[in-house]
């Protein structure tokens, strides 16, 4: 039953990110994206990360790509200025050298010695608690300097959005 | 590959994923969608940490995970603000267009 939900689920992940990288429309390409992150929770939930993977569709899908979708709005680029990239020779050699890229990462990483399934995990696994446990005992530091990444952020964006 | 689903499964899929996001930051010149190619190589990072984590048992690369999530969403915010403000000066997005770091 795993099998074939992997698969699904990374043949949508993947064309919906290909399709949201080769629209003319940024507003299609963000809903292309949402849907990307969707299924990319769904990932999550098959590794058994149900918190990352809620958080996943509520920190990407619900808050990083409706301020993108707002912004998108704000600008209101009109049709003329939308101009699709052509497809020239640089733009498909530098696809070919992606694409050669992920072959030999794929390739290196398809060789790695690993144990041939998954483990079981143990209770609890991927659940609030556990989270929460680690952030405030192992990962405080970390924790607390993200509050402050936070608050740089937040001044920052009103320092950048002030008219003059 | 028919077989079981193993962590190569996930790793390929992470890799593949940002190798998509490098060709669209590489080709693409809006950017906008530059900085959504950026956001899909953000997310490969985080579903090899999820992956590992869930290959080792250990929590810690879902805490990880969390904390990519929270500096994307700081970067995206920034990001934004200063694609908002470089659009007020040149009233453009097009990365063609936006050569010259004058004014």
């Amino acid at each position: 039953m795993n099998n074939w939900a992997f698969y699904i689920i990374a043949f949508i992940t993947v064309s919906a990110t290909v399709a949201m990288m080769t629209r003319k429309n940024p507003v299609t390409s963000a809903v292309f994206l949402v849907a990307s992150f969707m299924s990319l929770a769904g990932i999550y939930v098959l590794l058994g990360a149900h918190f990352v993977a809620a958080l996943q569709i509520l920190v990407y899908a619900g808050a990083i790509m409706v301020l993108f979708i707002f912004v998108i709005m704000l600008l209101n680029l009109k049709d003329d200025e939308l101009v699709p990239d052509k497809i020239n020779i640089v733009r498909v050699s530098t696809a070919m050298l992606g694409l050669g890229l992920f072959a030999f990462l794929g390739s290196r990483l398809a060789g790695i010695p690993a144990t041939a399934v998954f483990l079981p995990p143990p209770a609890d696994f991927g659940g609030v608690k556990e989270v929460a446990r680690l952030m405030m005992t192992e990962y405080v530091v970390a924790f607390e300097m993200l509050g402050i990444l936070l608050l740089v952020g937040l001044v920052g964006a009103v320092m950048l959005g002030r008219r003059e | 590959m028919f077989g079981e689903i193993t962590i190569h499964h996930y790793l390929i899929l992470s890799a593949l994923l940002f190798c998509l996001g490098l060709i669209g930051i590489a080709t693409r010149r809006n950017l906008l969608i530059m900085f959504m190619c950026l956001e899909v190589m953000m997310n490969a990072v985080n579903l090899s940490f999820v992956a590992l984590a869930r290959y080792f048992n250990a929590m810690d690369g879902q805490v990880v995970a969390i904390f990519v999530m929270a500096i994307a969403a700081v970067e995206a915010a920034i990001g934004l603000g200063i694609v908002i403000a470089l659009f007020r000066n040149r009233r453009t997005v097009n990365t063609a267009e936006l050569r010259a770091m004058w004014g």
